[in-house]
């Protein structure tokens, strides 16, 4: 059986207890998307400058939830921030590879968040988010880790629409 | 007589099979016992066939054990008569049916309907699906900050509207409803009473004509009945009143190309193949409730729910906010509340690895959430099995969690 160090290792709790880039960023110019785990009705916000050079500028992060959620966002956040929109969603597919393969068992395929099964990228390197890795042992708290994640999606979405437009 | 919790667990399988096993979830499903699910496999063993259809031997004895279930469960909650007893999937689809079939026939623009903030989901939304399709307004009872309804305002929210819908007891907040109150004031004001008793009729004995609703619905599988049944009670001039709310075969008296005349109750309201193996389980549930005694079930978890809030409180103090009424003898066995700055979703995976199940998240009661401004709360529910050794396991494992986050 999977223990709770397993799920609590310290790099996550020390995100939980501080949390990086929490915060606001006036939207617009800054896109707002907000995320909703249906599972504990925890709501995340995550606030997304995209510079005209295609980069992160910066990201913000709202919203309340529980220690894996937490601290998947505030790593997401750390992870993302100054990288290209490409480089964001490289990470993103790579992330949820690290999830999906449990998230795809308990759903019967996918995550729900609309996006394609991603396909893990050995090249792609996640650091700290590896961390998060226990979290596959505990498939109903996968919601949780992957919260940030699609919500991060989303926003990239709304600035490539944003940025056709 | 009191409940022995010991001799009460030796009728749960559960219990011999999980050891040790601290179940604290029952306001979400409760356990079984072993006379309900040998009632079902008995069933499936040597009497089943479809029900009210073949006039073979087998077929009328499965369908004379169908509608004997319906007659105990009349039995149970005094209802008047059996045919007024509706088997549905769960108590949701009871109120989707309320909604689709009442309210369709009856609502419309400039209407209005009185629900309560501390709705669970299933007394909400068949609500909203239905405003979106034709428009009316919903009024909402407010909760007060002990987590009762305040009805300092009823009569103005109930002035004008066709229908007042709410949960006899809370299974957020554990907090027991003045239903006759309730129903009375709804008949007043000339507007229809619907009682959500998911959590009532599985905890308090339930007599639905002294409780004065129109239409009282609740789920078997809260009240060691099986998954997969619920049911409606309805008096028969009203329900005779309303539409058909699922079509198909078995609630027909005929069809044609042009159309279709429903059958009689309660097969109007039953489309399809009912949930047969289910409804003789529920039946035999009722017996067992019977058997335990529903005043001493009730009793046994205002004893149970006074020793947790006591408990809770001397070890833990102002750690441990709990929602709902202060005193027990006003609420049910639910105990929801949050410890420390803690997320529930931590909470209760710690307190899973030291073997207590307890439940986090909205439990379906998002608006109520929003009332009470927290995200999600930690929900424990007491039972028939559960005593006052479950509850110190819970404080324990609390403290536990205290340490491992501290
Ligand atoms: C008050 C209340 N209403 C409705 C429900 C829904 O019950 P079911 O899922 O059996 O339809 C529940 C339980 O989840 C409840 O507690």
């Amino acid at each position: 059986m999977a223990g709770l160090e397993d799920l609590y290792r310290e790099i996550i709790l020390d995100h939980y207890r501080n949390p990086r880039n929490r915060g606001e960023l006036e939207a617009p110019p800054a896109h707002r998307v907000e995320g909703f785990n249906p599972l504990c009705g925890d709501e995340i916000v995550v606030y997304l400058e995209v510079g005209d050079d295609g980069r992160i500028a910066d990201i913000k992060i709202g919203g309340q939830g529980c220690s894996i959620s937490q601290s998947s966002a505030s790593m997401m956040s750390a992870a993302v921030k100054g990288k290209t929109v490409a480089e964001a969603r490289e990470l993103t597919r790579a992330f949820k590879a690290l999830m999906t393969i449990h998230e795809s068992r308990l759903d019967g395929g996918g995550d729900g968040s609309g996006t394609d099964t991603p396909t893990p990228d050995p090249e792609v390197k996640l650091g700290d988010l590896e961390a998060l890795q226990g979290v596959v042992k505990f498939p109903v708290r996968i919601k949780c880790a992957t919260l940030s994640w699609n919500t991060l999606s989303q926003g990239l979405d709304e600035a490539a629409a944003d940025a056709t437009a | 007589m009191a409940l022995d919790v010991a001799t009460v667990r030796k009728d749960f399988p559960i219990y011999e099979a999980r050891k040790p096993f601290v179940f604290l979830d029952s306001a979400a499903s409760s356990q079984k016992p072993r006379a309900v699910i040998d009632a079902m496999t008995a069933y499936y063993e040597t009497s089943h066939a479809n029900v009210h259809r073949g006039v073979y031997g087998l077929a009328e004895e499965a369908t004379a054990l169908y509608e004997g279930a319906r007659a105990r469960v009349a039995r149970f909650v005094n209802a008047p008569q059996a045919k007024e007893i509706l088997f549905s999937k769960n108590v949701t689809e009871s109120l989707n049916l309320v909604a689709q079939s009442w309210g369709r026939a009856h609502l419309g623009p400039g209407d209005a309907i009185v629900l309560t903030e501390m709705e669970h989901h299933a007394n909400i939304v068949p609500w909203q699906i239905l405003q979106a399709q034709i428009g009316f307004e919903i009024r909402w009872i407010p909760v007060t900050p002990d987590g009762k309804l305040d009805l300092s305002d009823l009569d103005r929210l109930l002035d004008g509207a066709k229908l007042l819908s709410f949960t006899g007891v809370s299974n957020v907040l554990g907090t027991i409803n003045p239903v006759r109150q309730l129903t009375d004031a709804a008949h007043a004001a000339g507007a229809l009473a619907v009682v959500d008793g998911a959590q009532y009729t599985p905890h308090v004995a339930t007599d639905v004509q002294a409780l004065g609703a129109d239409l009282f619905a609740f789920t078997g599988h809260k009240m060691l009945g099986p998954t997969g049944i619920g049911v409606l009670w309805g008096n028969e001039a009203l329900l005779e009143s309303m539409p058909p709310f699922l079509g198909g075969g078995g609630m027909i008296r005929d069809v044609r190309k042009d159309g279709f005349l429903p059958d009689e109750l309660p097969h109007k309201f039953e489309a399809g193949t009912p949930p047969i193996a289910e409804a003789v389980g529920l039946a035999v549930a009722c017996d067992e409730l019977d058997r335990y005694d529903m005043g001493e079930v009730r009793a046994h978890e205002v004893a149970v729910t006074g020793y947790a809030l006591d408990t809770l409180r001397e070890r833990f103090a102002g750690d441990v906010v709990v929602h709902g009424p202060a005193d027990p003898a006003s609420r049910g066995g639910v105990l929801s509340f949050t410890f420390k700055d803690l997320h529930p979703h931590d909470v209760t995976q710690v307190l899973d690895e030291h073997g207590v199940c307890v439940r986090a998240g909205h439990h379906c009661a998002k608006p109520l959430m929003r009332c009470l401004e927290v995200g999600a709360v930690v929900r424990a529910s007491f039972y028939i099995y559960n005593d006052e050794a479950d509850v110190d396991a819970l404080a324990d494992a609390l403290q536990r969690c205290a340490e491992f986050f501290g």
